[in-house]
């Protein structure tokens, strides 16, 4: 029986796979992080930005379809969070802008900047964007600071009409001085620069990048690893924001782990995406001459972030707390669309099968065989 | 107690939300109808290659497709800020509204962007790694990705100007879906992608004879200048004459759905029936007017002061005055209030009720209980009233244009054309050719401005003013990313137009 709860859901559950996706592809981001540090000459760095350039639209359409998802499943969300943290939310769209003109400009005759310029900009955007959004998600547990009031839209004693408000100046950049958002935003961005390295290591032919690659993944990895268990473990010793049966928003202690424990099934989920993690890491640093660590990494990651995105939102928790005012805190109860909606938006979503199907075959088509030199000098380059 | 309702919001955070999208909505108009037209010239070369294994055919489709891949980048630039300023600078509308918005959005990322983004990906670098069966599929449907991310985004556009297949709910404070095929295939929405998709290949084709026009200029890359002015006249007329076609339909769904628009793009104040349309100010072409929004020479048409003061529709009923609107819209919203108080205090259903039939047969006008002058509804009149004007006009330029550029490429009629050469013509025609590529943008930046100037003071037609539908981000903060856009994509504008410059001189790479 196809319930509006089981619809709610439903289309978390499908917002958090675009997240976790998200998270994954962004290996394009960490690759351009280090564009000079893996790429010692300028063949080397073309062949990096040659291969993340192969990618990059892969990245940025999940991210707007993200951000579509969100709006036509939870639009208060949408209307709350990106009308809210306006400055969190723009800064990170800015680095995608200047992300997505880089590739196609950078090498192109009269780009009058010159490409070191564009290469500036993809390191921008590879740094910032992983940060913030993954400061962004953090705050699905660490909360932001707003209210939400619909009934501003019909009371003439309030100040505005507008049902959304930040309850400080700062729009969202004042997330980034929870410590424990930026723990999670600089793990995002560290995780981004392994699967970067493992990417590159997959993707390029190349013997002077790949013998560089060891040293950076393991100096990643590590940094990865140091702020994402400390992070785990805050957020499974932290109180979180549930709701009751009339929607209430309450605290409760040790709200995430026992979410893990409740649905143990994420449990599981996440242990196996840390392990494909660390095994993909582990192996690649081992055996100079196994290039398939993105594989293991990516499904692990995907994993790991499919779970923490689902322990944030089901089994009656607000996954976007107020600090504000805690009866402002949105849950899948309380900011989704109407049945009607999300049933219609869940026949559409049988096409997503279909839409990863091809994205799979084209990308095997292009990466059946290995990047090199004599391709970029060949063939179309960036 | 709803007099002076909301007035209080600070009117430069409306102002620079307003301005910003315009900046971002007319950035991305200059690249996406590029994009569209460019798509489907590159999709005809390709396809020609792949039925004659001529390699000239391959060299001019990977020259039209570098071309297309400089402007598709600063497309999807300026798209991505489109999308999200939805939320950023708009979020009340997002709220009220996006259960019904988002979705059209949603399907345009899983349908569309991944389908642009996967095989556009195949068409620059598959060349030597796939089938060349699979390689001109690829290629066509970066074109379809793209023609199909417009139909969903017009799909939304047209519901802001006519919105269909929802009902407002008042216990969760927002408009709702109840038929998705009301809101996908609404004939609005028809029409304006008919009208804006065919408008974009125009573009491509001017660009294209551009192109062409100042190679055979500057006497070099001959054959491929020819053979793309061949392709290109075609699509431009056939193109120019369904932009018409597709332009009139659109016109009368103006008039039954919005026609204050079409009072202000044609500056009439006091309308009636046998209405003539103003060439420019003081000459008209009799019955015109009544003809474009009626299909009959003595159709009535509502001016702008009809509008405001109520008339009497062809059908016998009265549309009643702003004012009225006004007090209902007044009315619906202090029914609304009173529910929600009243639920809230468990009154009784009967009273619930009550409430909720005042709610249901004011609903119509909701947006007009946010107004507080009848003339407020009244949208920019001479920006209407010259982009309207400039659209057409050049539109029937184009018309014209193609059909001398096909006539001469194919020699037809045979007797009068056959001592012209197109390779040979005196430099000024070729000028013609390339000066015709900003009147082309004008063009069509003309038939958004109509489209969105006319729309004003809403966001939704009737539903929702755009004081009451922005973000509560101060001005100033707006004002700052404005001018970060503006400075980005223009200097982004200037990158992209010299490196196709750049491009065009250095030619076509021929493999062979």
């Amino acid at each position: 029986m196809i319930t509006y709860s089981f619809l709610q859901h439903y289309w978390w559950f499908l917002v958090s796979l675009l997240g976790a996706l998200l998270v994954f592809l962004m290996f394009v981001q960490g690759a351009n992080s280090m564009v000079r540090t893996l790429g010692y000459t300028e063949e080397g760095r073309r062949l990096i930005i040659n291969s993340t350039g192969r990618k990059w639209e892969f990245t940025f359409t999940t991210l707007v379809t993200f951000g579509g998802a969100f709006f036509a499943s939870f639009p208060l969300f949408y209307s709350t969070s990106f009308g809210g943290a306006y400055w969190l939310w723009m800064i990170i769209l800015f680095t995608f802008v200047l992300q997505a003109v880089s590739y196609e400009f950078q090498n192109k005759l009269g780009n009058l900047l010159g490409a070191k310029t564009f290469q500036i900009f993809l390191a921008i955007n590879g740094f910032v964007g992983p940060l913030l959004l993954g400061g962004a998600v953090a705050t699905f547990f660490e909360g932001s600071n707003f209210i939400v009031m619909k009934d501003n839209l019909i009371d003439a004693q309030s100040f505005t009409p507008i049902i959304s408000h930040w309850a400080n100046a700062s729009h969202g950049l004042d997330a980034l001085l929870n410590p424990w958002v930026l723990v999670f935003g600089l793990a995002v961005m560290f995780l981004a620069r392994v699967l970067g390295t493992l990417y590159i290591i997959n993707n390029v032919n190349n013997d002077d990048i790949r013998s560089r690659a060891g040293f950076q993944l393991l100096a990643s990895s590590l940094a990865f690893v140091v702020l994402f268990v400390v992070y785990l473990v805050h957020l499974l010793l932290k109180d979180g924001y549930s709701y009751t049966a009339d929607g209430t928003i309450v605290i409760e202690p040790y709200k995430y782990l026992n979410n893990f424990l409740d649905m143990w099934y994420l449990l599981v989920v996440l242990l196996i995406g840390v392990v494909l993690v660390l095994f993909a890491i582990g192996r690649s640093f081992a055996d100079k001459n196994w290039i398939w660590g993105i594989w293991p990494a990516g499904i692990g990651v995907v994993l790991v972030v499919l779970s923490l995105l689902l322990c944030a939102g089901w089994n009656n928790t607000a996954y976007y707390p107020s600090t504000a005012n805690l009866q402002s805190s949105l849950t899948i109860q309380n900011s989704c669309s109407s049945e009607f909606t999300l049933t219609t938006m869940a026949i559409v979503s049988i096409l997503i099968p279909f839409v990863l199907a091809y994205i799979w075959h084209a990308w095997w088509s292009i990466d059946k065989k290995k990047l090199d030199l004599k391709e970029i000098a060949d063939d179309h380059a960036y | 107690m709803t007099t002076d309702l909301f007035l209080n919001i600070d009117a430069s955070s409306i102002n620079w939300a307003r301005a910003q999208f315009a900046l971002t909505a007319i950035y991305h108009w200059l690249f996406v109808p590029l994009t569209l037209g460019l798509a489907v010239i590159m999709g005809i070369c390709e396809t020609c290659w792949y039925r004659t294994r001529d390699t000239f055919w391959r060299d001019t489709a990977q020259f039209w497709q570098k071309l297309f891949g400089v402007n598709f980048a600063m497309g999807i630039a300026t798209g991505i800020i489109l999308e999200f300023e939805f939320g950023t600078n708009w979020s009340n509308y997002s709220w009220f509204v996006g259960d019904i918005f988002g979705a059209p959005l949603a399907i345009e990322g899983i349908v569309a962007f991944f389908m642009e983004s996967t095989f556009v990906a195949v068409m620059y670098f598959g060349w030597k790694k796939v089938s060349p069966g699979f390689h001109l599929a690829s290629t066509w449907l970066t074109g379809l990705g793209a023609t199909i991310s417009a139909w969903w985004i017009l799909v939304a556009n047209a519901w802001m100007q006519y919105p269909v297949g929802c009902a407002f709910n008042p216990d969760t404070m927002r408009n709702e879906m109840v038929s998705f095929l009301d809101v996908a295939l609404s004939p609005f929405a028809i029409d304006k992608f008919c009208h804006t998709v065919i408008s974009a290949w125009i573009i491509g084709a001017v660009f294209v004879v551009a192109v062409s026009c100042w190679y055979l200029m500057k006497k070099r890359e001959t054959k491929l200048a020819t053979e793309s002015i061949k392709i290109a006249a075609i699509v431009g007329l056939v193109a120019s004459l369904g932009a018409a076609m597709t332009g009139h339909k659109s016109a009368q769904s103006v008039s039954q759905v919005q026609p204050m628009k079409l009072a202000a793009m044609e500056a009439l104040y006091e309308g009636g029936p046998e209405q003539g349309l103003a060439i420019i100010p003081g000459v008209k072409v009799p019955y015109a007017l009544s003809f474009m929004a009626t299909n009959d020479f003595a159709g009535y048409v509502p001016g702008i002061n009809d509008i405001l003061n109520g008339y009497a529709k062809s059908d016998g009923t009265l549309e009643p005055s702003v004012d009225e609107k006004i007090q209902r819209g007044k009315q619906a919203i202090t029914a609304l209030a009173d529910y929600r108080k009243a639920k809230k205090e468990g009154a009784n259903p009967a009273l619930l009720n009550e409430y909720l039939s005042t709610i249901n047969s004011n609903m119509k006008y909701f947006g007009y209980g946010y107004v507080k002058d009848k003339n407020d509804v009244v949208p920019p009149v001479w920006v209407n009233f010259w982009a309207f004007r400039i659209m057409v006009g050049l539109g029937c330029l184009f018309i014209l244009f193609f059909a001398v550029i096909l006539a001469v490429t194919y020699k037809f009629p045979k007797a009068l054309l056959q001592k012209y050469d197109i390779t040979t013509l005196p430099d000024w025609h070729y000028w013609v050719g390339i000066l015709l590529v900003p009147l082309a943008y004008i063009a069509s930046e003309s038939g958004w401005l109509v489209a969105e100037f006319g729309r004003q003071p809403w966001t939704i037609q009737d539903m929702l003013p755009t004081w009451v539908a922005v973000s509560d981000v101060e001005g100033f903060s707006v004002a700052l990313t404005f001018f970060l856009f503006l400075f980005l994509f223009t200097l982004m504008l200037c990158v992209e137009i010299n490196i196709l410059l750049k491009q065009i001189k250095k030619g076509p790479e021929y493999n062979n």
